[in-house]
């Protein structure tokens, strides 16, 4: 059953995200699939081929800046949103199925300890977060190692719209319209050995620029890591905006990544390394508390967390609590990486 | 004496005000004029927090008391203990109705499995006999002596809802430790300051009821 949603004329309310996009004037059709048999529950926006008229010029994609603009371009899709999102900063009493966060609650709704344990220190700490120039740092089993600037390092990309589930290990829920390019666009042009079997991310870590890491709340910096069959997931995105802007800092700018069958935590921000191993790597929740979370990190309704029933979720803006789908709905697309083990014990 | 009766006034509309307040931004949610990440979450920690402070008022009464030396103080502490009772059903019922939809079965699943969830409701269930006994009557039905008894729970039922507060957080415990340390502070003030005088130990909402004897 698909459920297609014409992009209807924004109707003003204050949602800023909107205005800019509204001002393009484009006629576009957005087509919201969701809980097709062939898909399973899988949550995916499709959009049209982008008409000639708006296919960048080459030219554009030579700057970083450019590039997200650009991307914003190819995903104005984003601009005349479904008139669901509407519904979602209202009463949710009756909401529909999987609508989408108003851009208010997903960027002022955040874990980013880096910034603060408060879900709304990040947006305010963040604010001044320079993020011009960046580099990235590649390692590990790689053929060549190398400090890259971020915007050699994602030159030629385009960025897509994914609308993904996002679901914090907490218990609450999002849906995000992310603009990004499959992480495994990146591995391929970085050519890992065959020796490499994980992949690392590496936040910054700078406490000038990072207030919260003077609190030694977490073992600084935040290490995330992904199998490598996992990080090859069409799914598995670097994500660079948000509902076609560009994204903020408390979202992680430059460059995050995006599990959407696991748990958030694994989605490591502000990314400025990336490692590639033979061996698991350590990863910060994991060593921190390691009977409460562990490397895998996968949506899992039958396996709790120690503390808390992750039986169910509540979406943000919803008052009553919703069942949370096993590996967050993308089963078809993700059941083969864990073929034969044991869930509950790689929690 | 216009005193008291202002005060009480004052009171109720201090103790009400949380309440007014989160009704008041729940609405405004409700018409699409105030974005609220996540309503659900404002309602448990506005609630929960309510009873906290209440909880502590009412334990800094007596300190306080006899410290100042006004005695009419004795007077809010039932008021106190009341708001703190009611927030701390609000928050029980935001909890029952809104993270199991009132299904009884997997409330009690979730209070058994998870420590942070049953010292929350254990600590709300000793609060439910503390508030019907909080009565004129049943103070002179119980007798002072098994009244003081059984409302010795709230040094119980106090740190109970500090501990639930820190079990539920992730890794930053500042806030529930700020709570802690308030709530020791005000247990330290209780044991070290001593009664002045023999009136003041006196357990009773209203020392002398208005009977005509």
């Amino acid at each position: 059953m698909g459920r297609s949603l014409h992009g209807a004329p924004f109707r003003g309310v204050k949602q800023n995200a909107f205005k800019e996009h509204q001002t393009l004037q484009t006629v576009f059709w957005t087509f919201v699939t969701v809980g097709s048999p062939c898909q399973n529950n899988m949550l995916f926006k499709f959009k049209p081929e982008i008409p000639s008229s708006e296919i960048t010029d080459e030219k554009l994609y030579n700057h970083r800046r450019q590039f997200l603009k650009a991307g914003a371009l190819a995903t104005i899709g984003g601009s005349l949103m479904p008139s669901s999102v509407l519904a979602a900063g209202r009463a949710t009493f009756f909401k529909g199925p999987d609508d989408l966060t108003p851009y208010e609650v997903v960027t002022s709704y955040n874990n980013f300890y880096e910034f603060g344990t408060g879900k709304d220190e990040p947006k305010v700490k963040a604010a001044r977060f320079k993020t011009d120039p960046w580099t990235v740092s590649i390692e590990g089993e790689v053929e060549k190692p190398k400090v890259w600037d971020l915007d050699e390092l994602i030159d030629g990309f385009t960025t897509q719209e994914k609308v993904y589930r996002h679901r914090c290990v907490e218990g609450w829920s999002m849906v995000v319209p992310w603009n990004g390019f499959p992480l495994k666009d990146l591995i391929t042009r970085l050519k890992p050995t065959s020796k490499a079997k994980f992949v690392e991310f590496t936040t910054l870590h700078d406490s000038r620029r990072m207030p919260g890491q003077l609190s030694q709340v977490l073992d600084w910096p935040y290490v995330e890591a992904l199998r490598l069959d996992e990080a090859m997931n069409p799914l598995t995105l670097m994500v660079t905006g948000v509902y076609g802007k560009m994204l903020p800092p408390q979202n992680g700018a430059p460059i995050r990544l995006i599990i959407p069958w696991k748990y958030g935590f694994k989605g490591g921000k502000s990314i400025v390394k990336i490692r590639f191993t033979e061996k698991q790597p350590k990863t910060t929740w994991s060593q921190a508390i390691p009977r409460e979370y562990g490397f895998y990190a996968n949506v899992n309704p039958k396996v709790d967390h120690p503390r808390w029933t992750q039986a169910k979720e509540r979406r943000l803006g919803e008052f009553t609590r919703r069942d949370t789908l096993m590996f967050n709905g993308y089963t078809a697309e993700v059941e083969k990486l864990y073929a034969g083990m044991d869930l509950r014990k790689n929690y | 004496m216009r005193l008291i009766p202002g005060l009480k006034i004052v009171a109720w509309t201090a103790a009400l005000a949380p309440l007014a307040l989160l009704l008041y931004q729940i609405y405004q949610f409700t018409l699409g004029l105030l974005i609220l990440n996540d309503p659900v979450e404002l309602i448990q920690h506005r609630t929960g927090i309510s009873a906290l402070i209440l909880l502590f008022i009412t334990l800094s009464i007596t300190p306080l008391r006899r410290i100042t030396g006004w005695n009419p103080l004795i007077k809010f502490r039932r008021l106190a203990g009341l708001f703190a009772f009611f927030y701390a059903t609000l928050h029980a019922f935001s909890y029952f109705v809104f993270d199991h939809s009132m299904d009884f079965s997997s409330i009690w699943a979730d209070v058994i499995e998870h420590p942070w969830v049953w010292v929350g409701f254990l600590a709300f269930l000793f609060l439910i006999p503390l508030a019907l006994t909080s009565t004129t009557g049943w103070i002179r039905r119980m007798g002072g002596k098994n009244w003081t008894r059984l409302h010795k729970l709230i040094y119980l039922i106090a740190p109970m809802g500090v501990l639930h507060f820190i079990w539920l957080v992730k890794a930053d415990v500042t806030e529930p430790v700020i709570y802690a340390v308030i709530l020791a502070a005000i247990l330290a003030a209780r044991i070290l300051i001593k009664p002045k005088t023999k009136s003041a130990t006196a357990p009773i909402g209203r020392p002398t009821p208005r009977s005509t004897s």
